[in-house]
């Protein structure tokens, strides 16, 4: 245990340590000597897996026409009377050959099923292969046993089922590759994503640029970037300017203008121009590795949905097994003169036909295909259980700022009262708002600076959350902040509300200012709606889903913004920490809410909701409190996130009804419950198919999800 | 006769097997265990483990078929890729006590994780 050898490599940046130990505690141990450092982990290389599963796939297809070729023959010979009757020498001898023949396909082609019956039944496991293993063993049994001992059943009975064996044990081969190809479109959306990591980077060393492999950047390193190239590395620019193509990570097509100080990721294009950057993270820590992490996990987990199924799946096997006896008994009984003939048929039938896979699959192939396709438009889905939530949403929830809005609000009247000036109001304002985090702030600063005002010292700052801020400027108290801070403070503000009122209908958020108890100025500041919003929200009203808005802003300006984008509901005046009372109080009117906010301030109403959705900047996807994140700004990303959830579950359901009416009605009539009226009685090599093509179905249904596409409907 | 009393014994003996009887436990007490992916079962597919313990399992994947490729501890909320022929160390801390199953998407492959105070 522990660390046996370790290398540091300074020119490339990288460490290399031996031994048994967590790479965590590593990392902590460089970190706590006064260096950073992190993982060279690259990103799984697809191609090897891509390869071990054609090398399977061929395997499949190999032991399917081996099966076919014993199969054919055995069955049209069967078929067409060309073999003679068991019960002579020369057809005992025939027999006894196919027998051999059969022994082998059931070796080369069906050892796999046998193997793996076997060892599950060592470990009091029952599966596929122990239905399928047992369905044509049986069968061969039987069947060499009425070849070598004719004469030990009525003479109706002699007959062999060696072609079915071996063309059931075909089938079920040809349906898993089938299966499998089609298994290879359900994760087509994250080979898509590992294909965005470039494979080598070019790396300033000592003054030089080179083209080294991926896993050789170190952190800190500084990149070069040419005209069309792939970023490697996550990082932030030092030199240079472009035009970066982020798309594929956020799904917004316009490329997005960065010079230095700028952050780029990996796996987005450089347009134009050419930069160098430095790394800030790699491996496994670049944005793009971790949405694949999260893709990944998401399409692995399952929701609510699935659990059952996961119950009825976890005694399946068993129960069939049971079922097969019982058949055999009620046959062997019951069946008249061919009674024995028409037991081990139907016990065949019955344990060909049962398909666990089908009811197993149900849920997660599709779940698997539609976080993939979410993943592809810049929606990421953080588990199977937010998906099957957001498919039953009846309200949304939506913050204002930064969520309808721009989030970048602007300075758009400043009014100061009888005796002052627009500069003083405004550089009383912005010498408040330096200490402040509020959203507002910044745009009071910058209409500050672009008037080339300096702010003053102010002291005792302090933040009432919701209210406004309070500081002493010239040893006299200064309030900035909404009405009720004024009131609060009985600073008259009567004359001048009509103004308020006026700024608050066209949307702006007026703001009075106070110095030394008296009003001294109004400030109003817009944050312009973002140019989709409102066609977002009517799509969202289309879905059939009820919008609300919640906002800090005063009921005016919230009336003016509601209005403008067309929600049916606005709650004005709430407090940050209100939110999630806001939330909760919706979902006690039983509504299944989501919550659509910036992740930051709104943390705790995103917990709160059934689904919290994060509306994403860029590629920051270290939004730890959503169930969905939107990579993107638009807020579109909800309608399409609702829209593939409802899709999802659709499918879902399909699914489970398929598998569920597949195998409740294929037993039954296995077990021959048409025959006493209609007479019928099912083939096995039938059941077989039937078998093979039951998970064909339910993959191929779920691929459909891949061709769902979001609507973009501009009102 | 013979073939009722047969047929009636083997659904007893399915019942046993299969929902009555449990495996050999393997107990970790290194902390750590491999759990090798083959031929459609986990093995060992009972893992003991004290509850509040970290646990390290490294699975260990040979079986080529598609269904092996992902492991799920839905209790745990873990879900892990297992690529063919690499090891794949899965650490939890389970804290409550009881039996948790761990499978395959399909719930073919089986395993289950007793957790004991």
């Amino acid at each position: 245990m522990g660390v046996e050898r370790a290398s540091v490599n300074f020119a490339e940046h990288t460490a290399v340590v031996e031994g048994e130990v967590a790479v965590a505690d590593i990392i902590a141990a460089v970190k706590q000597a006064g260096y950073d450092a992190a993982e060279l982990k690259n990103i799984a290389d697809e191609s090897e897996k891509e390869a071990a599963e054609m090398r399977y796939y061929r395997a499949l297809l190999r032991k399917t026409a081996v099966a076919a070729i014993v199969g054919i023959p055995l069955f049209a010979g069967g078929m067409s009377g060309l073999f003679p009757p068991i019960n002579t020498v020369v057809g005992q001898w025939i027999w006894g050959i196919a027998g051999l023949a059969t022994l082998f396909v059931l070796i080369y082609s069906g050892g796999h099923f046998f193997t793996g019956a076997w060892k599950s039944f060592q470990s009091h496991n029952a599966n596929m292969d122990t239905l399928i293993a047992l369905g044509t063993g049986t069968a061969w049994l039987y069947s060499m046993t009425i070849t070598l001992f004719p004469h030990s059943v009525p003479s109706l009975a002699q007959h062999a089922y060696f072609e079915a064996a071996v063309i059931i044990i075909g089938l079920i081969n040809f349906g898993s590759a089938l299966e499998m190809r089609a298994r290879g479109k359900t994760s087509e959306a994250i080979k898509r994503l590992i294909g965005l990591q470039p494979k080598t980077a070019r790396v300033v060393r000592d003054g030089q640029e080179v083209d080294v492999p991926i896993e050789d950047v170190g952190l800190d390193e500084t990149l070069r970037v040419r005209p069309g190239e792939r970023i490697a590395v996550d990082g932030v620019i030092i030199e240079g300017r472009s035009n970066v193509d982020e798309s594929m990570l956020t799904g917004e097509p316009m490329p997005v203008d960065k010079s230095s100080g700028d952050e780029v990721s990996a796996g987005t294009i450089n347009t134009q121009g050419t930069f160098l950057f430095q790394a800030k993270r790699i491996g496994a820590d670049t944005a793009l590795a971790q949405i694949i992490d999260m893709v990944r996990q998401a399409q692995s987990s399952k929701p609510a949905i699935g659990r059952l199924v996961d119950k009825v799946a976890a005694i399946f096997v068993p129960v069939v097994l049971i079922f097969a006896v019982l058949t055999f008994l009620v046959w062997f009984n019951f069946g008249g003169d061919m009674h024995l003939g028409f037991a081990v048929v139907t016990t065949m039938t019955v344990l060909i036909i049962a398909c666990p896979c089908a009811l197993g699959l149900a849920t997660p192939i599709s779940i698997m295909v539609a976080v993939g396709k979410a993943a592809e438009s810049g929606i990421l889905i953080r588990n199977g259980e937010a998906l099957q939530q957001a498919g039953h949403l009846t309200t949304v929830v939506l913050d204002k700022t930064g969520t309808i809005t721009e989030g970048s609000p602007r300075v758009t009247d400043v009014i100061p009262v009888e005796g002052m000036n627009q500069d003083q109001v405004l550089q009383w304002a912005a010498s408040l708002e330096a200490g402040s985090e509020h959203p507002l702030a910044s745009a009071i600063l910058l209409a500050a600076n672009e008037a080339n005002l300096d702010t003053l010292t102010v002291e005792s700052f302090s933040a009432v959350a919701g209210h406004g801020v309070h500081a002493m400027l010239n040893d006299k108290p200064v309030f900035f902040g909404n009405a009720k801070l004024m009131q609060k403070n009985s600073i008259k503000i009567e004359r001048y509300e009509e103004q308020a009122t006026a700024l608050a209908k066209l949307g702006r958020t007026p703001m009075y200012l106070a110095y030394d108890q008296k009003l001294a100025g109004i400030v109003a500041v817009a944050d312009p709606i973002k140019e989709d919003s409102k066609s977002a929200i009517q799509g969202l009203k289309k879905l059939g889903i009820k919008v609300v808005m919640l906002t800090g802003d005063n009921r005016a300006t919230a009336q003016a913004v509601a209005q403008q984008v067309g929600v049916d509901e606005f709650i004005a005046e709430v407090l940050p920490q209100e939110k999630d009372k806001k939330v909760a109080a919706l979902q006690s009117s039983g509504a299944i809410v989501a919550m659509v906010g910036d992740g930051i301030n709104d943390a705790p109403a995103l917990a709160r909701a059934d689904v919290g959705f994060a509306i994403g900047s860029g590629t920051d996807v270290a939004i730890e409190s959503a169930d969905i994140t939107l990579m993107r700004g638009s807020l579109h990303g909800v309608v399409d996130a609702i829209a593939i959830s409802r899709a999802t579950l659709r499918n879902i359901k399909q699914n489970l009804f398929g598998a569920f009416i597949y195998n409740t009605l294929g037993i039954p009539v296995a077990a021959g419950i048409l025959y006493p009226v209609f007479g019928i009685l099912l083939n096995p090599m039938i059941a077989g198919a039937a078998m093979a093509m039951s998970s064909v179905t339910v993959v191929s249904n779920a691929n459909r999800l891949r061709l769902f596409k979001p609507r973009r409907e501009i009102v | 006769m013979m073939i009722n009393i047969a047929g009636l014994l083997l659904i007893a003996f399915i019942i046993w097997w299969f929902w009555i009887a449990k495996p050999k436990s393997l107990v970790a007490r290194n902390e750590s265990v491999e759990i090798i992916v083959e031929n459609g079962v986990y093995t060992p597919a009972r893992v003991e483990v004290i509850a509040g313990q970290t646990i390290r399992l490294k699975f260990l994947r040979k079986d080529p078929n598609p269904c092996a490729e992902q492991v799920v501890f839905s209790d745990f909320n873990i879900s892990e890729t297992l690529p063919l022929g690499q090891e794949v160390e899965i650490k939890l801390t389970p804290k409550q006590t009881g039996e948790f199953d761990f499978t395959c998407q399909m719930q073919m492959f089986r395993g289950t994780l007793v957790v004991k105070a």
